[in-house]
């Protein structure tokens, strides 16, 4: 069942790289440096604004994917990996949409596991691409079988 | 400060963090908007099988990047890869570290891990950091 979402896509939807949001999640990773949070610090930097820390696509929104039906418990996060190429700045705006790219099962000590790669895509209000932002979510044998897949 | 750029292979950046609290995963659920209870409640931890509850994996990735923040004129992190290999659960005690692995041209690697008290990786992976 879940081979058939292979592929499957969201449609864009618009973001803002918000100020508060921002602050508030450096400071929520302990990582309140003024290029995150003082605006005149980043006026003064090589990117004349604030830039957003690089695991902050997490917060975004990339519309939902049709058809696309997840347990919300026992999924196990099991990698996240991001591409950027440059980083997000703070006040811009950022348009993101998910894709279902692969889905492949693995024995392991528990059953059958399944792995659900889905990877989110940032792009600027030209379509450059600023970055990508990929989950790989384990789903065991347990909530396989709660689901009838 | 040093600089980045100067570094060589096998050299390392490092930081221990406070032990982690649950007013930590609370700030990291309202921002991120992760609000899983297995991250903030105890009684649903335990019932999802769990001794208590668990840092939310983003948040341990998070705080590893900022070992590069300082860094941020000079280049930017253009690859971060992470596993999740371990659950980490109040009062742990995690150490950052960044191992510098490779040099080619502008692209500077390293090998990344938060290691807990016990000395075991809860997380794992690389980062290319680009130099401008």
């Amino acid at each position: 069942m879940f081979r058939e979402y292979i592929g499957l896509t969201s449609s864009k939807t618009r973001n803002v790289i918000e100020r508060e949001l921002v602050r508030r999640f450096a400071e929520s990773i302990g990582d309140a440096h003024p290029i995150y949070i003082d605006e005149e610090f980043g006026r003064q930097s090589r990117f004349g604004a604030n830039i957003a820390p690089p695991t902050f696509p997490r917060v975004l929104r990339s519309g939902s994917i049709e058809g696309l039906k997840l347990p919300l418990k026992g999924l196990i996060h099991g990698e996240q990996i991001y591409h950027y190429k440059r980083p997000l700045l703070v006040g811009e705006e950022v348009f993101c949409y998910s894709k279902i790219e692969d889905y492949y099962e693995k024995e392991g000590s528990t059953g059958k596991m399944g792995f659900l790669k889905m990877k989110r895509y940032g792009e600027d209000s030209h379509g450059q691409l600023i970055f990508t932002e990929e989950s790989i979510t384990i789903i065991t044998e347990t909530v396989r079988r709660s689901l009838n897949v | 400060m040093t600089v980045l750029n100067k570094i060589n292979i096998g050299e390392t950046l490092e930081a221990t963090l406070q032990p982690v609290s649950r007013i930590d995963l609370i700030k990291y659920a309202g921002s991120s908007g992760d609000f899983n209870p297995i991250h903030t409640i105890d009684e649903e931890a335990k019932k999802a099988g769990l001794p208590g509850i668990i840092a939310h994996g983003m948040w341990t990735m998070g705080n590893l990047a900022k070992l590069f923040t300082p860094y941020y004129e000079e280049g930017f992190i253009s690859d971060y890869n992470i596993r999740f290999s371990g659950m980490v659960f109040l009062e742990d005690v995690l150490t950052l570290k960044a191992q510098m692995v490779d040099k080619t041209g502008q692209l500077l690697t390293f090998d990344v891990s938060a290691i807990n008290q016990k000395q075991k990786d809860v997380v794992k992976g690389k980062i290319t950091f680009e130099l401008y």
